[in-house]
């Protein structure tokens, strides 16, 4: 577990903040200028703070009251830049065993055949990082982070410099270093798309202040507190794979409702999180017949929020999980939504990008 | 070397002795004094970078009479580090320090251009990898700045073939022991019929400062080449 508390005045406000992050993926979640970056370069000891403390797993990188300070490369933590940073000079191979140089002989390996094979980059081994594309990089610097056997993985929006194609590359890669290796991971990120594909835990910045901490679905779920606004404010649903359709769609089960989404890369079984924007949910008082839209999900209305602007944020419950709808408060009057109303949620599917679903992406061998 | 007299060929081993030692003793130094210009925040820079560049700018005999006045047998840390059998008046030692003193801002400026041009956030990374300060000087930056490293060697060596003023003024033009390529030519210069024997070693001096220069710039383009690639 990681215990970070830490203030350190910045431009226009002052970072006053504690939390403690959990085994697996901590997003630090918030738009630019929250002091995301801050934090993590504090807890890598690349920027000392006016006053604070951080722990990982009882071990103390610094305690500035008690005048302790860990310098960062005996922190043992790998840190994943927004830039890969790669050292020009040395191979991949190079670049990847660089950490392996340093660390202390009992400390455990992760094989390097295993993380070669993980992120697909055998072929890439004798190159120099001139000779990568962005993405390639990318996996070049996740490999090298994790074989320098840390004790945390760090991660500043390890997929901001790249175009959304390269962002679909690499995403898979960080689902699989979740799910795969047992190293906790601090990722900063202003994108919800990101805190629903990855996160285990969110913790919200806003002004240097913790906003909100939960897990992926409530925060998702508060439209509140997404940086970029209420358009990414959704629901993440857990739903297993059951089977490809020959017509380019997939069939899922989400607590026994079927979702249908356009054709997704995992292979049937596997377990998905399932991300449905609020404002692509329809809602009707009637189960609708003779529409396109493919899932249609019964729902009972748990709650109704709404503000001075004409949208309202309906929360649902189904047998799926928790879904969100953002309608207008002229249609919540107009159906006489209330909590407890039955309902039927209803969602088109190819509303649902690639990037929305996750899950580990099968080992090439 | 049929074509050279055995006082040319003096002057001209003891300008490569005098000038190998001036710029590969100095080279540590160099090293630091540009690491710690380009990358140190410390009260006083100025003034640091002001002393590095002074030779440059000084007249050569200014800094030939200031090192008379500190390393001569008269002066103090002359006489005292003549307790230890450290001279440099009148040898090719003291010929040595006045040419790597003439030729240390040049070194200073070739390292610490290309020690800028690396990206202080790579010795970030190197730090999270668990690399400390020294090893990610000497496994990141060190490799990257090699390139410059060496322009900055080669322009003190040239720098050092070239040295006149502070070397004649410190240790004055004594065969074998401080006459220099450059003094020679000027003794040369003085007596009738040395004309002949002036011009072979110019032709010395032109050949190996051009040479000099072209390797220099080869390098730098190499550095160029590899910082690129980040």
């Amino acid at each position: 577990m990681l215990e970070v508390s830490l203030r350190q005045p910045l431009d226009g406000f002052t970072l006053d903040l504690s939390f403690e992050a959990p085994a697996g993926v901590t997003v630090l979640f918030g738009g630019s200028g929250a002091g995301k970056t801050t934090v993590i370069n504090a807890v890598a000891g690349l920027r000392h703070p006016e006053s604070g403390r951080v722990a990982l797993n009882g071990r103390v990188l610094f305690d500035l009251g008690k005048g302790l300070w860990v310098p960062p490369h005996r922190r043992r933590l790998g840190y994943i830049f927004q830039e890969a940073r790669l050292f020009p000079h040395l191979t991949v191979r190079q670049n990847l065993l660089f950490g392996r140089w340093f660390a202390p002989r009992g400390a455990v390996r992760e094989d390097l055949d295993r993380i070669v094979a993980m992120l697909g980059i055998g072929a890439l081994m004798q190159r120099h990082p001139v000779a990568l594309s962005g993405g390639e990089k990318q996996r070049v610097a996740i490999g090298r982070a994790l074989l320098s056997s840390p004790d945390l993985i760090l991660a500043d929006e390890p997929l901001a410099a790249l175009d959304e194609a390269r962002k679909e590359e690499i995403l898979p890669y960080f689902e699989r270093l979740r799910d795969e290796l047992k190293v906790p991971m601090l990722y900063v990120s202003h994108s919800a798309a990101e805190v629903a594909r990855l996160a285990t835990s969110v913790v919200v910045l806003k002004d240097g202040q913790v906003q909100r901490q939960g897990n992926a679905a409530e925060v998702l779920g508060d439209d509140r507190v997404m940086p970029t606004g209420v358009r990414a404010a959704g629901a993440l649903l857990e739903a297993r794979l059951l089977r490809h359709h020959p017509d380019g769609l997939s069939e899922l089960d989400a607590g026994g409702v079927p979702l249908f989404l356009p054709q997704v890369q995992q292979a049937p079984g596997s377990l998905l999180r399932v991300r449905i924007l609020a404002q692509d949910v329809i809602l009707s008082r009637h189960r609708p017949e003779g529409l396109s839209a493919l899932n249609i999900l019964p729902a009972e209305v748990e709650q109704i929020r709404s503000g001075s602007g004409p949208g309202a944020m309906v929360s649902l419950k189904t047998d799926a999980g928790r879904v969100l709808a953002r309608i207008t408060r002229r249609s919540a009057q107009a159906l006489e939504l209330s909590s407890g109303t039955q309902c039927y949620a209803v969602v088109k599917s190819v509303a649902i990008a690639r990037s929305d679903v996750g899950g580990a992406v099968p080992v090439d061998d | 070397m049929t074509w050279l007299g055995p006082e040319e060929w003096q002057a001209v081993a003891l300008s490569l002795k005098v000038s190998i030692w001036a710029s590969l003793v100095t080279l540590p130094f160099g090293i630091f004094t540009a690491y710690a210009l380009a990358r140190w925040q410390f009260p006083g820079k100025q003034v640091v970078n002001g002393l590095v560049h002074l030779p440059l700018i000084l007249p050569p005999v200014v800094t030939g009479y200031l090192l008379l006045l500190t390393f001569g047998p008269q002066a103090g840390l002359g006489g005292f580090l003549q307790q230890f059998g450290i001279s440099f008046a009148f040898r090719w030692t003291g010929a040595a320090l006045a040419a790597a003193i003439m030729g240390f801002p040049l070194m200073v400026r070739a390292i610490r251009l290309s020690i800028e041009a690396v990206d202080p956030k790579l010795e970030q990374a190197a730090a999270t990898l668990g690399a400390n300060p020294f090893w990610a000087f000497a496994t990141v930056t060190l490799p990257l700045i090699l390139p410059g490293i060496l322009a900055g060697v080669i322009l003190a060596f040239a720098k050092a073939m070239g040295e006149f003023g502070a070397t004649i003024t410190f240790v004055s033009n004594i065969p074998g022991q401080t006459q220099t390529l450059p003094s020679a030519i000027y003794a040369f210069l003085q007596v009738p019929g040395g004309e002949s024997a002036a011009l072979r070693l110019v032709g010395i001096s032109v050949a190996v400062a051009m040479g000099a220069l072209i390797l220099s710039e080869v390098l730098a383009r190499r550095a160029a080449r590899r910082l690129g690639g980040l």
